[in-house]
This record gives structure tokens, C-alpha cells and sequence, in this order.
């Protein structure tokens, strides 16, 4: 997994409410058995016109914001379906981390495990975010995750909370399954206890 | 240890094999996962990539539901190559990585969230992990379940953990009784209107009171399935005996000497008295009506004897354009009545409602009346077990008579992965769980609702109270 320390780019704001991994990522890519060719399908039906072309009216259509490293998003985002794919996605597009009040529960987790920094804001901070970078002109900003900070082009700054958790494994880009394995004999230890108690599981 | 606990924090620590930072994060136990084939092939190839094998290979069922045709007539071949290599690769795994598989052909096939429940895969206090949101529905068993995505797949099936953080407690307590044609689904729609799409967002849910123990489990099923709607990362109920009842002649239900240590056990699951919760919410279902949503997001819903409402009447300027956008994509105006909206598509399927107590309300409905002539209907049951009991019972033939199509099972078009997709502009009463915009096809429209009022929308041709369509017999 990419590391993630500081990054620089333009954030595009995508303030509804309730953006849902459908609108995310369209029943159409969802057929494919490996993570390839998925930042065709973000946001499929908002960023293209039915003849095929670029909507001009999506915020990442235009050229303030097209190449957007960041999301600055509405509350809930990435409600409904667990699809990965969502989030495979964005990050195939070049999405590294999402701004928002709140994330859905299961997309927050696809996020950390892909190596995308789902940043939780309040509501004041993210509409003070949202209005800096609603301008083309100051849509550029750095997070910058060991320091725990966004950089607003106009030069001041926003601070943000995370788990030391997810930080730390987002800081190391660490192999999560690598690391539970290192706790092997404990899962076998607690398996013996678990099914020694709960024989009707085994 | 001594501390008063709620059900949720007695599967938590039950479950916890380390504890991993004071923040709340544990290593979690997981007793089962159900598979299927869209969002584990990546995982398994993650697996095969890494040189991992897989921890416990009989804690996982795998059933093909997702990309699976349901014409009437079961076929093994999916209608298209990108289901074709999903179940391709799916079988692959599950032999090379010894898990049990209900293919297509399979008597016993569905969906996962009805097939694990009828076969007693999932028993009170286990801990269930699945890749799929709706997981959340074996709470109504008493185990708590919830939805993964497929990179936590792959780390379940190498260790039989999750990393894990915690989640808080809410208490929703359901009081009042149940009127006529009111069903569980018009209590949890009633919820999610009332506390929003992201109202139990961090939460986990512990559904109580008398208005939830006077309900089957089938029916309960359909709460906790869609208390994700909410935002809620799992939703129970403490186990009671109509669990036991309903679990006791399952086929993978412990027997003899097991049953018997199990149920022990089982009684202690539920809530210390004193035990607080981060959040207390009360429903009251006394003069609930069944409800229907009007817009693109499962909050955005009334009961059927409202109208659409106002933009204009929404002060927060995102709000008011989402809800703006929701009407346009539904294309309905501010102040119709909802009884006048017409339907074009009429679909009872899903994990929330395709259990056979649905096919009854729906058979109770149609009896001896026809589908409107400007409606397709479709009836996709839950499972191939629940075909075959709505053809003993008759109902399959009711809703022939009636003009349904009588299908196979699968998830089909609740979010229409498979062939079974609507059209731009068409309109559809649906007794599934996720109004979003393009779910069941690009630019479909989608009115959630329980499976009698799917019925008598289907019959009426327009969005209808059953209750009234009851009164004209």
C-alpha cells in the first residue's frame, strides 16, 4: 500500500448529502474479478453525458479542479453498498484522501485499507474548507498527515484527529494481514478457549 | 467485567482476542462469514498473490446470488461474460481453498442473507462478517453481523479476525401495536425517515421492546437488515424463544446435548439492567401507517397518505438542493399526493423482503385480483428453498392468477446486477431496501415500501394504501 505523508494537489468540493457507492461506482463495473480499469466508472453517470463525452457541469470536468487529489465531501458519504470498488476507484483516479463531516461506516474502512485518508472535519471547519476551495484560484491545499494538517493556499490551516491507529498504518503503508499474523498463536490460543466453551460452534 | 452490559458489548468482549490501543480498537473473533461471488474474487486473489491459505475454510458458506439470472426456468449459464467469469472464478476458489459452495443449481441457493438464516448457519451470540452491507440482518437471530468490504475479506479469510474499532450503542425502543396491513418494514422506513440516512452512523443498534418481541423472526430480520439504512454498522435483538423455535429445526441448528448447552447459554444474551447507552431512541408504532419513499435516499419517505413535499420549505440550502435533485430525478412534483403517482414495474425480491411470510402478505393481497394492466410485476423469492415452499403452499399459482412473474432466486433487481434491469424513466414499487438513484438502472425510479403495499401498487397501477384495497373485498 502507498504510504501516505504529505500531499499536495486541488481538492474539488461534492457537497450533497448522502453520496452513495451506487452514484460512486455503477452496477456496470462491477463484473470484473481483479481492481483494473475502475476510474472509468467513478461517478459514471454524473461525470458523462449520454453521448459518451464529459459532463462540463461535473465539478471534476472542469479545469479548476480536474486532476483533483481531494474530495471535499457532504455528509455520509459513501452510504449504501460495501463495494470496494468505490474506492478502488477513486484512488485510480487519483483521489488520496476525502474531507467530509462524516463518512458511512464500511466505506470509511475500504478507505484505510486502500491507503486513502478519509478525513473527519466539523461542520464549521468543512464549510470554512468548502468556501476556500469552491475558488479555482485557492483550490490547491496540502494535507499533511504526520503533522495532522491541512494547508489552505491562502496560507492558513485547518487541524484534524485521527485513530494513532489508522494513522500509523496509513503513515507505513503496512500489510494488515501481514501484521495479524504475527498474533497467530494468540488467534489459536483464544480459538481453544472460544470452541472448548462454545462446543456447538466447532 | 462486573459493570452492567449491554448485548453489544457482551459479544465485543466475548470475541475480543487482543486489545490493541485504548482507543478501542480490538482483534475480533469471527465466528462465520457468507461469501459470494462479486465482492470476494478480489480478496481470493489477494490470498493467492501473498502465497496465504485460508485460516478455517468451514467457517464460510458461499452462495452465488448477486450476478445470477432468474428467469423462471433455472439456468446454470449467467447471461453475460463478466457474471459468467465472477462465477467462473468463484467455484475455482471455493474448491482450491476447501469452502462449502450453493452454486446456482443448488437446492439450496439465494440470497445469503436468507439462505444462512434458513439453513442455521448463524446462531445467536456469534460474531458474523460479510461482504455485503445487509449482513446486518442476523441481529434479528441474536449474533451480530456486519458488512465488510473486500480487503477485509481477504484478511477474514487469512485469519478469522478484523482489526476492529468499537462502535457506540443505541437503544431503539418500539412500542405500540401493530394496525392491519402495517408491517415491520413501514417501522423500520418509519425510523430511518425519523433519525436520517446517517442518524446511526458509528452506532451499533439494539432494537427492544414490546412492539419487536410481538414480531416473527422473519419479520425482525427486515429491521436489523436494513437498519444500515441508518447508517448503523450492525442492529440486534436480544435472542427469545421465538429464536429458538425458529433455529430448532434448521439443518445446521446444534442437536441433543448441544442444543441444550447452546440455549443455556443463548438466555444470557441480552442487556444488563443498568446498562447505559449512547443513545436512547423510542418509536411508537400506535396509528403508524405503511410508508413509502418519494425520493433518491431511504429517509426520504412518508407515509402513503402524505404528499411529496416542499423544497422550498427546507431552509438549509444543501438540503433543499438535494432534495430538489431527488425530485427531479423521480420526476415528481411538491404536493402530489403519493397515492396518485403511477408505477410502470412491481418487484418483491431482496434480503429485507423475500422471505416466505412476504410471499404470504403478497398472496393475501392478490388473491383473486390482477395486476394492472400498465404494470410488469415480478416476484423473485429469496431463496430456492422459499420457491419451493410457495408452490407447496400455492401461492406461486395465486400469483400467476394474478398476472406476477413467478421467478427464480437471486438478488436480481434490487440493484439489478444481473438482467434484471429497469429502464430509464420507469417507475417501480419495490419491497427492497436502496431508493438511490440508478440502483435499479440508469435513470429508474424507485419507490421502497413492504411487500403488501408492492401488491396493491401492483394491482391499482399507482401507489396505493393496502389498507383501503383490503376494505374493497
Amino acid at each position: 500500500m502507498q504510504p501516505f505523508e504529505t500531499v499536495t494537489g486541488k481538492a474539488a468540493p461534492l457537497l450533497a448529502s448522502n453520496i452513495d457507492t451506487d452514484v460512486i461506482m455503477p452496477k456496470q463495473f462491477l463484473k470484473g474479478i481483479d481492481r483494473s480499469g475502475l476510474d472509468k466508472g467513478v461517478f459514471f453517470d454524473l461525470r458523462f453525458l449520454e453521448s459518451g463525452e464529459p459532463n462540463p457541469d461535473f465539478i471534476l470536468n472542469q479545469p479548476a479542479w480536474s486532476g483533483a487529489s481531494f474530495l471535499v465531501t457532504g455528509p455520509n458519504f459513501g452510504c449504501g453498498s460495501s463495494r470496494e470498488h468505490a474506492v478502488w476507484g477513486l484512488k485510480q483516479l487519483g483521489i488520496r484522501a476525502l474531507i467530509g463531516t462524516s463518512f458511512a461506516g464500511i466505506f470509511y474502512d475500504n478507505c484505510q485499507r486502500n491507503g486513502v485518508l478519509a478525513i473527519q472535519l466539523c461542520e464549521s471547519q468543512l464549510q470554512r474548507l468548502a468556501r476556500v476551495v469552491s475558488h479555482g484560484a485557492t483550490a490547491t491545499i496540502s494535507v499533511d498527515l504526520p503533522n495532522q494538517r491541512i494547508w489552505l493556499s491562502e496560507g492558513s490551516v485547518i487541524e484534524f484527529t485521527i485513530d494513532a491507529l489508522r494513522k500509523q498504518s496509513l503513515l507505513s503503508g503496512l500489510d494488515a494481514i501481514g501484521a495479524t499474523l504475527q498474533r497467530a498463536a494468540q488467534i489459536r490460543d483464544f480459538e481453544a478457549r472460544h470452541y472448548a466453551d462454545n462446543p456447538w460452534l466447532d | 467485567m462486573n459493570s452492567p452490559r449491554t448485548l453489544y458489548q457482551k459479544h465485543i468482549d466475548s470475541h475480543t482476542v487482543a486489545t490493541l490501543d485504548d482507543q478501542g480498537h480490538v482483534l475480533l473473533y469471527i465466528d462465520r462469514q457468507v461469501a459470494n461471488e462479486y465482492t470476494s474474487p478480489q480478496a481470493f486473489s489477494g490470498l493467492r498473490e501473498a502465497k496465504r491459505g485460508v485460516w478455517r475454510s468451514r467457517a464460510t458458506l458461499a452462495v452465488v446470488d448477486h450476478v445470477n439470472p432468474t428467469s423462471p426456468t433455472r439456468i446454470a449459464a449467467m447471461p453475460d461474460a463478466g457474471g459468467a467469469l465472477q462465477v467462473a472464478y468463484f467455484e475455482e476458489n471455493c474448491r482450491d481453498f476447501g469452502i462449502e459452495l450453493f452454486d446456482v443449481l443448488d437446492k439450496r441457493q439465494g440470497i445469503e442473507h436468507v439462505v444462512a438464516p434458513e439453513q442455521g448457519f448463524i446462531l445467536p451470540g456469534m460474531v458474523v462478517a460479510a461482504g455485503d452491507s445487509h449482513t446486518t440482518t442476523y441481529g434479528a437471530l441474536g449474533a451480530f453481523g456486519f458488512g465488510i468490504g473486500t480487503s477485509e475479506i481477504e484478511h477474514l479469510l487469512a485469519t478469522q479476525t478484523l482489526v476492529y474499532k468499537r462502535l457506540k450503542t443505541m437503544r431503539v425502543t418500539v412500542t405500540g401495536t401493530l394496525g392491519m396491513g402495517v408491517t415491520s418494514k413501514d417501522i423500520i422506513m418509519a425510523l430511518i425517515e425519523k433519525i436520517g440516512a446517517s442518524g446511526a452512523t458509528g452506532y451499533a443498534i439494539e432494537f427492544t421492546g414490546p412492539a419487536i418481541s410481538a414480531l416473527s423472526v422473519e419479520a425482525r430480520m427486515t429491521i436489523c437488515n436494513m437498519a444500515v439504512e441508518a447508517g448503523a454498522r450492525g442492529a440486534f435483538m436480544a435472542p427469545d424463544d421465538k429464536v429458538y423455535g425458529y433455529l430448532k429445526s434448521k439443518p445446521r441448528a446444534p442437536q441433543g446435548e448441544h442444543w441444550n448447552a447452546a440455549e443455556k447459554k443463548w438466555r444470557e444474551l441480552f442487556t444488563d439492567e443498568g446498562a447505559v447507552f449512547d443513545s436512547e431512541v423510542r418509536v411508537d408504532v400506535d396509528g403508524l401507517a405503511p410508508m413509502v419513499t418519494w425520493g433518491t435516499s431511504p429517509d426520504q419517505a412518508s407515509p402513503v397518505s402524505g404528499r411529496v413535499p416542499d423544497p422550498a420549505t427546507i431552509a438549509d440550502p444543501i438540503l433543499r438542493q438535494g432534495m430538489q435533485r431527488a425530485l427531479t430525478y423521480m420526476g415528481l412534483e411538491a404536493g402530489m399526493a403519493l397515492s396518485d403517482v403511477p408505477i410502470s414495474h412491481a418487484f418483491i425480491g431482496s434480503c429485507t423482503n423475500a422471505r416466505i411470510e412476504d410471499l404470504r402478505d403478497v398472496a393475501r393481497v392478490v388473491e383473486g385480483r390482477k395486476v394492472a394492466s400498465t404494470v410488469r410485476a415480478m416476484i423473485v423469492p429469496g431463496s430456492t428453498q422459499v420457491r419451493a415452499q410457495a408452490e407447496e403452499e400455492g401461492l406461486a399459482r395465486i400469483f400467476l392468477e394474478a398476472g406476477f412473474e413467478w421467478r427464480q432466486s437471486g438478488c436480481s433487481m434490487c440493484l439489478a446486477m444481473n438482467d434484471d434491469v429497469l429502464a430509464a424513466g420507469d417507475r417501480c414499487a419495490s419491497s427492497t431496501n436502496r431508493n438511490f438513484e440508478g440502483r435499479q438502472g440508469a435513470g429508474a425510479r424507485t419507490h421502497l415500501m413492504s411487500p403488501a403495499m408492492v401488491a396493491a401498487a401492483a394491482i391499482r397501477g399507482r401507489l396505493t394504501d393496502v389498507r383501503l384495497l383490503a376494505e374493497e373485498i
